[in-house]
């Protein structure tokens, strides 16, 4: 179901590949399985898991260690991938660890919130906060593990901004954020069925019934 | 208010609450224009979603192009050579004054002045030909691609350029001498929607926004990319945070706009545009955040790869969403008439904030 989506997709990977023949010796190979693959196993896992390619290392600084020593065992991870800082924290001390990161740290901005789905992993969803500290000129991104109806504490508390982004991350994902003052769908209908960026969300089989009702069309495809 | 008011700038209906003529609370009713532009990324290449972001700030495509493709380019691991930088450089600044000019012909026309609509699209007409003439389009241009350019720049590519800026230098005498000190210009826009600076971080505001406020901060310094590093510029920035500034603020950006595309201009690196990516784009797995200061403010991307040829997730940081949310800040306590104005002088593009 996941990779359904996908599946419109495979016969353009072989287009796409034609014009390179001349590095086919390790390409073409690499395609052919991907095209029978699509019914039997799936051609792109949704693994979590990444394989680390030298890109990603584990992050060691004196700030990760003042963190460390502040919240203990609720900073799962910390890493840093393309030169780009990332701390796992756990989810139910986000809000806690948000107002900290602000006010100690200086992170004074908020610039995006969202989220991710890996439907194969125990907890489905990663939601990620990219901040940013006028004070130090650097960036930070904060992610909590959720599972599916697992409730992530609000951070408008914190940031306001939050607000609109988190409405988002509901409307696309159907995370719940406690605390939050006015939890409900931004972008589409209210009344709409399904959270659309879920990677088991098919887009050929969208809310037709609000399509049919509302646009008076059959589909929207 | 709205969606279909000619002042909203596209589709966007605002829930006013008044006590007479003032508003005293607003809810900003947004989605008309999504098309899930995030959900698209996942079912297309990398390649492919490159003309989709073009759509969503269809006022300034050059710089949405420009995001996109720098952060693909940091997700591989490769960077565009010299002279692809340079040119990106002085395309996005074009498209920043195009950009701005809109926004002060349209934020003019809602407020009452008539006249400076008709000199911007002037202007921004010769930035439009400039872009034409560069790649074909001059909307949604894809003037850009991973790894670099696509075309080369075209003959008279430096002299257009540089006879552009240097007659914008005495249009943009002529915006001020219609607006700047002109009494009903100041009254409808001075004291109007102020936005303190500890108010605009808090609600995430960038761009000329922020810096209305008082907060010196521009992507293109804090954290160059493109060839910023190289050029010399100001970033002007305001003491109230009300309209007005805004207005100033704006103004001077494109004096500086102007000032980078000539100094730019004057010395465009030899060498390839491209830089060796393959046909296939398989980024390792991993992700990025990749911010740049588009002519509303922060534009970012956050990519998530796992390997394939398809993005596992786009997120696409839009300015003027987040501008937007500070909108009922600005507006209680003030008359309907303001929220006109207010609208304006965020410069929201409504396909960016609906994606």
């Amino acid at each position: 179901m996941a990779d359904e989506p996908k599946e419109s997709q495979p016969p353009s990977v072989p287009m796409g590949e034609k014009p390179a023949s001349k590095p086919s010796p390790v390409s073409t190979p690499a395609a052919k399985p991907a095209d029978p693959g699509t019914q039997a196993t799936p051609a792109k896992p949704p693994a979590p898991p990444k394989p680390p390619v030298g890109l990603q290392t584990p992050l060691n600084n004196e700030m990760v260690a003042r963190y460390r020593a502040k919240f203990g065992t609720a900073i799962v991870d910390a890493i840093e991938d393309r030169k780009q800082a990332i701390l796992v924290v756990e989810s139910g001390r986000l809000a806690e660890i948000a107002l900290y990161t602000r006010d100690e740290e200086k992170f004074e901005m908020l610039s995006d919130l969202t989220a991710l789905d890996w439907p194969k992993r125990e907890k489905r969803f990663d939601v990620a906060l990219n901040l940013y500290s006028f004070a130090k000129n650097e960036r930070l991104r904060l992610k909590a593990q959720a599972a599916e109806g697992e409730e992530v504490p609000s951070v408008v508390g914190v940031w306001v901004a939050a607000n609109w982004l988190e409405r988002e991350a509901f409307d696309m994902f159907g995370i719940i954020f406690s605390g939050h003052p006015d939890l409900k769908r931004i972008l589409l209908p209210d009344e709409w069925q399904g959270y659309p960026l879920r990677k088991d969300y098919d887009i050929l089989q969208q809310d037709t019934a609000w399509v049919r009702e509302n646009l008076g069309i059959e589909s929207g495809q | 208010m709205g969606p279909q008011h000619p002042s909203t700038h596209g589709v966007l209906r605002v829930k006013l609450k008044l006590d007479g003529e003032r508003v005293i609370g607003s809810e900003c009713v947004i989605g008309y224009l999504h098309r899930g532009v995030e959900k698209i990324a996942e079912n297309r290449t990398y390649q492919q979603f490159a003309p989709y972001v073009d759509r969503m700030d269809y006022v300034a495509a050059v710089s949405n192009g420009l995001g996109y493709c720098e952060a693909i380019e940091k997700l591989l691991v490769v960077e565009a050579p010299p002279r692809a930088r340079v040119i990106r450089t002085i395309l996005t600044e074009l498209q920043r004054i195009a950009s701005h000019l809109l926004w002060l012909g349209t934020h003019a026309l809602d407020i009452g002045a008539l006249t400076p609509l008709f000199y911007c699209f002037r202007e921004r007409e010769e930035i439009l030909k400039i872009l034409e003439k560069y790649c074909g389009a001059r909307l949604t241009t894809h003037a850009f691609r991973i790894g670099g350019l696509q075309y080369e720049a075209y003959d008279t590519f430096e002299k257009d350029v540089e006879r552009f800026c240097k007659d914008f230098e005495s249009r943009i005498v002529e915006y001020e001498t219609l607006l700047t000190n002109n009494r009903i210009w100041i009254g409808r826009t001075k004291g109007v929607g102020i936005l303190t600076a500890e108010d605009a971080i808090a609600y995430g505001v960038t761009g000329p926004v922020l810096r209305a406020s008082g907060v010196k901060w521009d992507i293109r310094k804090a954290m160059p990319y493109a060839a910023y590093d190289q050029y010399k510029f100001e970033i002007p920035v305001g003491t109230t945070g009300d309209t007005y500034d805004r207005y100033l603020v704006r103004m001077e950006e494109m004096r500086q706009s102007r000032l980078i595309c000539l100094q730019a201009i004057e010395n465009i690196p030899p060498g390839p545009i491209m830089a060796k990516v393959g046909k296939v784009l398989k980024p390792p797995p991993g992700e990025v955040y990749h911010a740049i200061e588009a002519p509303k403010g922060e534009l970012g991307y956050y990519v998530v790869s796992d390997g394939t040829v398809q993005p596992y997730r786009v997120r696409i940081r839009p300015p003027s969403f987040i501008n937007l949310q500070a909108f009922d800040r600005m507006v209680r306590g003030h008359l309907v008439a303001d929220v006109v104005a207010i609208i304006g002088t965020i410069d929201i593009v409504l396909g960016e904030v609906d994606r």
